[in-house]
Protein backbone atom coordinates (compact mmCIF):
# COMPACT_ATOMS: atom_id res chain seq x y z
CA UNK A 1 0.00 0.00 0.00
CA UNK A 2 1.18 3.58 -0.93
CA UNK A 3 1.98 6.28 1.56
CA UNK A 4 -0.62 9.44 1.48
CA UNK A 5 2.85 10.96 0.36
CA UNK A 6 3.52 8.61 -3.09
CA UNK A 7 -0.05 8.63 -3.63
CA UNK A 8 -0.60 12.65 -3.78
CA UNK A 9 3.04 12.76 -5.34
CA UNK A 10 2.04 11.35 -8.46
CA UNK A 11 -1.46 13.07 -8.84
CA UNK A 12 0.37 15.82 -8.76
CA UNK A 13 3.18 14.25 -11.29
CA UNK A 14 0.26 13.30 -13.51
CA UNK A 15 -1.38 16.82 -13.48
CA UNK A 16 0.92 19.51 -13.11
CA UNK A 17 3.76 17.58 -15.86
CA UNK A 18 6.59 17.82 -12.69
CA UNK A 19 9.84 15.75 -12.15
CA UNK A 20 8.70 13.74 -9.01
CA UNK A 21 11.84 14.76 -7.57
CA UNK A 22 10.67 18.67 -7.58
CA UNK A 23 7.62 17.18 -5.42
CA UNK A 24 8.78 17.85 -2.01
CA UNK A 25 6.80 18.57 1.25
CA UNK A 26 7.60 21.90 1.10
CA UNK A 27 6.69 22.96 -2.33
CA UNK A 28 4.13 25.40 -2.75
CA UNK A 29 1.66 24.30 -5.86
CA UNK A 30 1.71 27.72 -7.40
CA UNK A 31 5.20 28.94 -6.56
CA UNK A 32 7.25 26.25 -6.96
CA UNK A 33 5.53 23.66 -9.15
CA UNK A 34 3.55 26.14 -11.82
CA UNK A 35 0.00 25.74 -11.03
CA UNK A 36 -2.42 28.13 -12.11
CA UNK A 37 -5.06 28.83 -10.03
CA UNK A 38 -7.39 26.34 -12.32
CA UNK A 39 -4.79 23.54 -12.00
CA UNK A 40 -4.72 23.56 -8.02
CA UNK A 41 -8.78 23.33 -8.30
CA UNK A 42 -8.55 20.61 -10.50
CA UNK A 43 -5.39 19.04 -8.52
CA UNK A 44 -7.96 19.33 -5.62
CA UNK A 45 -11.13 17.79 -7.46
CA UNK A 46 -8.52 14.84 -8.53
CA UNK A 47 -7.22 14.20 -4.37
CA UNK A 48 -10.75 13.90 -3.92
CA UNK A 49 -11.48 11.65 -6.27
CA UNK A 50 -7.94 9.66 -5.65
CA UNK A 51 -8.57 9.54 -1.24
CA UNK A 52 -12.23 9.21 -1.63
CA UNK A 53 -13.29 12.46 0.49
CA UNK A 54 -14.84 15.67 -0.01
CA UNK A 55 -12.74 18.63 0.38
CA UNK A 56 -14.25 21.74 0.88
CA UNK A 57 -13.77 25.42 -0.39
CA UNK A 58 -13.00 26.49 2.44
CA UNK A 59 -10.07 23.85 3.34
CA UNK A 60 -9.15 23.98 -0.63
CA UNK A 61 -7.85 26.91 -0.13
CA UNK A 62 -5.75 26.54 2.49
CA UNK A 63 -3.90 24.52 0.92
CA UNK A 64 -0.93 25.48 -0.38
CA UNK A 65 1.82 23.19 -0.16
CA UNK A 66 2.43 19.50 -0.84
CA UNK A 67 2.45 18.66 2.78
CA UNK A 68 0.00 20.79 3.08
CA UNK A 69 -2.20 18.48 1.37
CA UNK A 70 -0.23 15.29 2.74
CA UNK A 71 -1.49 16.57 5.85
CA UNK A 72 -5.34 17.45 5.38
CA UNK A 73 -5.61 14.14 3.96
CA UNK A 74 -3.97 12.44 6.30
CA UNK A 75 -6.29 13.80 9.39
CA UNK A 76 -9.23 13.59 7.37
CA UNK A 77 -8.62 9.44 6.87
CA UNK A 78 -7.93 8.90 10.49
CA UNK B 1 -25.86 11.85 -38.98
CA UNK B 2 -26.23 15.21 -36.96
CA UNK B 3 -24.17 17.50 -35.35
CA UNK B 4 -24.20 16.53 -31.84
CA UNK B 5 -24.45 12.58 -32.01
CA UNK B 6 -24.09 11.09 -28.71
CA UNK B 7 -23.71 13.50 -27.36
CA UNK B 8 -25.88 14.95 -23.35
CA UNK B 9 -27.03 17.95 -22.59
CA UNK B 10 -29.28 19.51 -19.83
CA UNK B 11 -31.54 22.40 -20.95
CA UNK B 12 -32.81 24.24 -17.60
CA UNK B 13 -36.42 25.50 -18.06
CA UNK B 14 -37.12 22.98 -20.94
CA UNK B 15 -40.72 21.91 -20.76
CA UNK B 16 -42.14 24.83 -22.89
CA UNK B 17 -41.19 27.87 -25.09
CA UNK B 18 -37.87 28.49 -26.09
CA UNK B 19 -36.61 26.01 -24.15
CA UNK B 20 -38.58 23.21 -25.26
CA UNK B 21 -37.39 24.00 -28.63
CA UNK B 22 -34.14 23.95 -27.78
CA UNK B 23 -34.34 20.41 -26.07
CA UNK B 24 -36.34 19.19 -29.53
CA UNK B 25 -33.32 21.01 -32.25
CA UNK B 26 -30.66 19.08 -29.80
CA UNK B 27 -32.28 15.98 -29.94
CA UNK B 28 -33.20 16.18 -33.18
CA UNK B 29 -29.53 16.65 -34.07
CA UNK B 30 -28.67 14.02 -32.04
CA UNK B 31 -28.02 14.81 -28.42
CA UNK B 32 -29.32 13.14 -25.72
CA UNK B 33 -31.35 15.52 -23.51
CA UNK B 34 -31.79 16.21 -19.82
CA UNK B 35 -35.09 18.40 -19.73
CA UNK B 36 -35.56 20.23 -16.34
CA UNK B 37 -38.62 21.80 -15.38
CA UNK B 38 -39.53 23.33 -12.54
CA UNK B 39 -44.00 23.30 -12.08
CA UNK B 40 -44.70 21.87 -15.45
CA UNK B 41 -44.25 18.06 -15.08
CA UNK B 42 -46.71 16.32 -17.44
CA UNK B 43 -45.06 19.39 -20.08
CA UNK B 44 -42.00 18.11 -19.81
CA UNK B 45 -42.71 14.50 -20.11
CA UNK B 46 -44.76 15.69 -23.27
CA UNK B 47 -40.93 16.60 -24.43
CA UNK B 48 -39.36 14.04 -23.37
CA UNK B 49 -41.96 11.27 -24.91
CA UNK B 50 -41.27 13.52 -28.30
CA UNK B 51 -37.42 13.13 -28.00
CA UNK B 52 -37.94 8.96 -27.21
CA UNK B 53 -40.06 8.95 -30.36
CA UNK B 54 -36.94 10.13 -32.38
CA UNK B 55 -34.97 7.66 -31.08
CA UNK B 56 -33.09 9.95 -28.82
CA UNK B 57 -32.67 9.18 -25.45
CA UNK B 58 -34.26 11.97 -22.62
CA UNK B 59 -35.39 11.96 -18.84
CA UNK B 60 -37.46 14.48 -16.94
CA UNK B 61 -35.58 16.16 -13.78
CA UNK B 62 -37.36 18.53 -11.77
CA UNK B 63 -35.20 21.28 -9.57
CA UNK B 64 -35.40 24.90 -9.09
CA UNK B 65 -32.11 26.48 -10.63
CA UNK B 66 -32.39 28.78 -7.76
CA UNK B 67 -31.63 26.30 -5.32
CA UNK B 68 -28.33 24.80 -5.30
CA UNK B 69 -29.14 21.06 -3.81
CA UNK B 70 -31.80 20.87 -6.07
CA UNK B 71 -29.07 22.07 -8.93
CA UNK B 72 -26.36 19.56 -7.51
CA UNK B 73 -29.20 16.67 -7.81
CA UNK B 74 -30.45 17.40 -11.34
CA UNK B 75 -26.64 17.62 -12.46
CA UNK B 76 -25.97 14.38 -10.47
CA UNK B 77 -29.36 12.54 -12.19
CA UNK B 78 -27.91 13.57 -15.55
CA UNK B 79 -24.73 12.05 -14.75
CA UNK B 80 -25.94 8.84 -13.28
CA UNK B 81 -28.45 8.47 -16.52
CA UNK B 82 -25.83 8.94 -19.44
CA UNK B 83 -22.60 9.22 -17.70
CA UNK B 84 -21.05 12.52 -19.42
CA UNK B 85 -22.50 16.61 -19.35
CA UNK B 86 -21.64 18.01 -22.97
CA UNK B 87 -23.78 20.68 -23.20
CA UNK B 88 -25.33 23.06 -20.47
CA UNK B 89 -27.98 25.23 -21.66
CA UNK B 90 -29.15 27.75 -18.91
CA UNK B 91 -32.53 28.61 -20.50
CA UNK B 92 -34.93 28.49 -17.01
CA UNK B 93 -36.23 32.25 -16.30
CA UNK B 94 -39.33 33.76 -14.71
CA UNK B 95 -40.76 37.35 -15.48
CA UNK B 96 -42.28 39.57 -12.86
CA UNK B 97 -42.90 42.61 -14.83
CA UNK B 98 -43.65 46.11 -12.90
CA UNK B 99 -42.22 50.06 -13.41
CA UNK B 100 -39.04 50.47 -11.33
CA UNK B 101 -41.20 52.65 -9.20
CA UNK B 102 -43.59 50.34 -8.09
CA UNK B 103 -41.59 46.72 -8.15
CA UNK B 104 -41.40 44.87 -5.10
CA UNK B 105 -38.19 44.15 -3.22
CA UNK B 106 -39.73 40.23 -3.51
CA UNK B 107 -40.23 41.06 -7.31
CA UNK B 108 -36.75 41.80 -8.03
CA UNK B 109 -35.20 39.48 -5.64
CA UNK B 110 -37.07 36.32 -7.55
CA UNK B 111 -36.20 37.33 -10.82
CA UNK B 112 -32.46 37.51 -10.11
CA UNK B 113 -32.68 34.00 -8.39
CA UNK B 114 -33.92 32.07 -10.53
CA UNK B 115 -32.56 33.99 -14.07
CA UNK B 116 -28.91 35.21 -12.62
CA UNK B 117 -28.05 32.97 -9.48
CA UNK B 118 -29.58 29.58 -11.34
CA UNK B 119 -27.58 30.45 -13.90
CA UNK B 120 -23.98 30.83 -11.65
CA UNK B 121 -25.27 27.18 -9.63
CA UNK B 122 -25.94 25.33 -13.21
CA UNK B 123 -22.53 26.45 -14.73
CA UNK B 124 -20.78 25.94 -11.03
CA UNK B 125 -22.08 22.87 -10.98
CA UNK B 126 -21.22 21.43 -14.38
CA UNK B 127 -18.07 22.85 -14.33
CA UNK B 128 -15.97 19.73 -12.61
CA UNK B 129 -17.26 17.63 -15.12
CA UNK B 130 -16.49 19.49 -18.27
CA UNK B 131 -13.44 20.16 -16.75
CA UNK B 132 -12.29 16.22 -15.67
CA UNK B 133 -13.82 15.94 -19.88
CA UNK B 134 -11.21 18.35 -20.94
CA UNK B 135 -14.36 19.40 -23.21
CA UNK B 136 -17.95 21.03 -22.61
CA UNK B 137 -19.98 23.70 -23.91
CA UNK B 138 -22.44 26.23 -21.79
CA UNK B 139 -25.06 28.39 -23.57
CA UNK B 140 -26.40 30.62 -21.29
CA UNK B 141 -30.16 31.89 -22.75
CA UNK B 142 -29.98 36.19 -22.40
CA UNK B 143 -32.18 38.22 -24.03
CA UNK B 144 -32.38 41.30 -25.79
CA UNK B 145 -33.46 43.66 -23.43
CA UNK B 146 -30.02 42.84 -21.52
CA UNK B 147 -28.67 44.88 -23.87
CA UNK B 148 -30.96 47.39 -24.84
CA UNK B 149 -32.84 47.74 -21.51
CA UNK B 150 -36.70 47.76 -21.45
CA UNK B 151 -39.63 49.53 -19.48
CA UNK B 152 -41.18 47.76 -16.45
CA UNK B 153 -38.62 45.26 -16.63
CA UNK B 154 -35.74 46.64 -14.34
CA UNK B 155 -35.68 43.15 -12.43
CA UNK B 156 -35.19 40.97 -16.03
CA UNK B 157 -33.05 43.19 -17.97
CA UNK B 158 -30.80 43.58 -14.74
CA UNK B 159 -30.65 39.70 -14.95
CA UNK B 160 -29.90 39.15 -18.64
CA UNK B 161 -27.41 42.04 -18.41
CA UNK B 162 -25.51 39.76 -15.45
CA UNK B 163 -26.34 36.75 -17.71
CA UNK B 164 -23.90 38.51 -20.37
CA UNK B 165 -21.35 39.73 -17.47
CA UNK B 166 -20.89 35.95 -16.81
CA UNK B 167 -21.14 34.37 -19.64
CA UNK B 168 -17.54 36.24 -20.49
CA UNK B 169 -15.98 35.32 -17.25
CA UNK B 170 -16.99 32.23 -17.47
CA UNK B 171 -15.78 32.10 -21.29
CA UNK B 172 -12.00 33.56 -19.78
CA UNK B 173 -11.86 31.41 -16.88
CA UNK B 174 -12.75 27.90 -18.77
CA UNK B 175 -11.20 28.33 -21.96
CA UNK B 176 -7.86 26.68 -21.04
CA UNK B 177 -10.06 23.63 -20.23
CA UNK B 178 -11.47 23.86 -23.83
CA UNK B 179 -15.13 24.71 -22.55
CA UNK B 180 -16.42 27.53 -24.38
CA UNK B 181 -19.40 29.48 -22.87
CA UNK B 182 -21.87 31.56 -25.44
CA UNK B 183 -24.93 33.51 -24.96
CA UNK B 184 -28.13 33.61 -26.75
CA UNK B 185 -30.45 36.94 -26.94
CA UNK B 186 -33.28 36.98 -28.56
CA UNK B 187 -35.43 39.34 -29.14
CA UNK B 188 -39.40 39.14 -29.28
CA UNK B 189 -40.41 35.43 -29.64
CA UNK B 190 -43.77 34.05 -29.80
CA UNK B 191 -44.53 32.11 -26.99
CA UNK B 192 -47.04 31.69 -24.49
CA UNK B 193 -45.52 34.23 -22.54
CA UNK B 194 -45.74 37.04 -25.76
CA UNK B 195 -49.28 35.71 -26.85
CA UNK B 196 -50.92 36.77 -23.50
CA UNK B 197 -49.82 40.73 -24.48
CA UNK B 198 -52.42 43.15 -25.66
CA UNK B 199 -52.79 43.43 -29.56
CA UNK B 200 -51.58 47.48 -29.39
CA UNK B 201 -48.60 46.05 -27.05
CA UNK B 202 -47.89 43.71 -30.12
CA UNK B 203 -47.65 46.38 -32.80
CA UNK B 204 -45.78 48.85 -31.38
CA UNK B 205 -43.12 45.89 -30.63
CA UNK B 206 -43.43 44.73 -34.24
CA UNK B 207 -42.14 48.26 -35.63
CA UNK B 208 -38.90 48.11 -33.53
CA UNK B 209 -38.09 45.08 -35.32
CA UNK B 210 -35.91 46.01 -38.31
CA UNK B 211 -37.07 42.39 -40.09
CA UNK B 212 -40.80 43.68 -39.12
CA UNK B 213 -42.09 39.89 -37.76
CA UNK B 214 -41.35 38.36 -34.64
CA UNK B 215 -39.00 35.29 -34.10
CA UNK B 216 -39.92 31.90 -33.63
CA UNK B 217 -38.60 29.47 -30.22
CA UNK B 218 -37.10 26.93 -33.21
CA UNK B 219 -35.13 30.06 -34.82
CA UNK B 220 -33.72 30.41 -31.35
CA UNK B 221 -32.60 26.34 -30.77
CA UNK B 222 -31.00 26.79 -34.03
CA UNK B 223 -28.62 29.54 -32.98
CA UNK B 224 -28.18 27.31 -29.68
CA UNK B 225 -26.84 24.07 -31.82
CA UNK B 226 -24.47 25.93 -33.76
CA UNK B 227 -23.29 27.20 -30.63
CA UNK B 228 -23.08 23.37 -29.42
CA UNK B 229 -21.85 22.07 -32.38
CA UNK B 230 -18.29 21.54 -33.89
CA UNK B 231 -18.82 24.08 -36.11
CA UNK B 232 -18.47 26.37 -33.08
CA UNK B 233 -15.28 25.39 -32.23
CA UNK B 234 -13.57 28.57 -32.08
CA UNK B 235 -16.04 30.86 -30.85
CA UNK B 236 -16.37 31.83 -27.07
CA UNK B 237 -17.38 34.79 -24.77
CA UNK B 238 -19.90 36.23 -27.69
CA UNK B 239 -23.34 36.89 -27.41
CA UNK B 240 -24.79 35.97 -30.29
CA UNK B 241 -28.39 38.28 -30.98
CA UNK B 242 -31.37 36.46 -32.31
CA UNK B 243 -33.58 39.63 -32.71
CA UNK B 244 -34.27 40.17 -36.26
CA UNK B 245 -31.87 43.04 -35.90
CA UNK B 246 -33.00 44.97 -32.76
CA UNK B 247 -30.26 45.37 -31.40
CA UNK B 248 -26.87 46.46 -33.72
Amino acid sequence: MSTVLERVTKVIVDRLGVDESEVTENASFREDLGADSLDVVELVMELEDEFDMEISDEDAEKIVTVGDAVKYIESKLN
Amino acid sequence: MGKLEGKTAVVTGASRGIGRAIALELAKEGANVVVNYSGSKEKAEQVVNEILEMGRKAIAVQANVADNDSVQNLMKKALEEFGSIDILVNNAGITRDNLLMRMKEEEWDEVIQTNLKGVFLCTKAVTRQMMKQRSGRIINIASVVGVTGNAGQANYTAAKAGVIGLTKTAARELASRNILVNAVAPGFITTEMTDALPEDVKTSMLSQIPLGKFGKPEQVAKAVVFLASDDAEYITGQVLHVDGGIAM
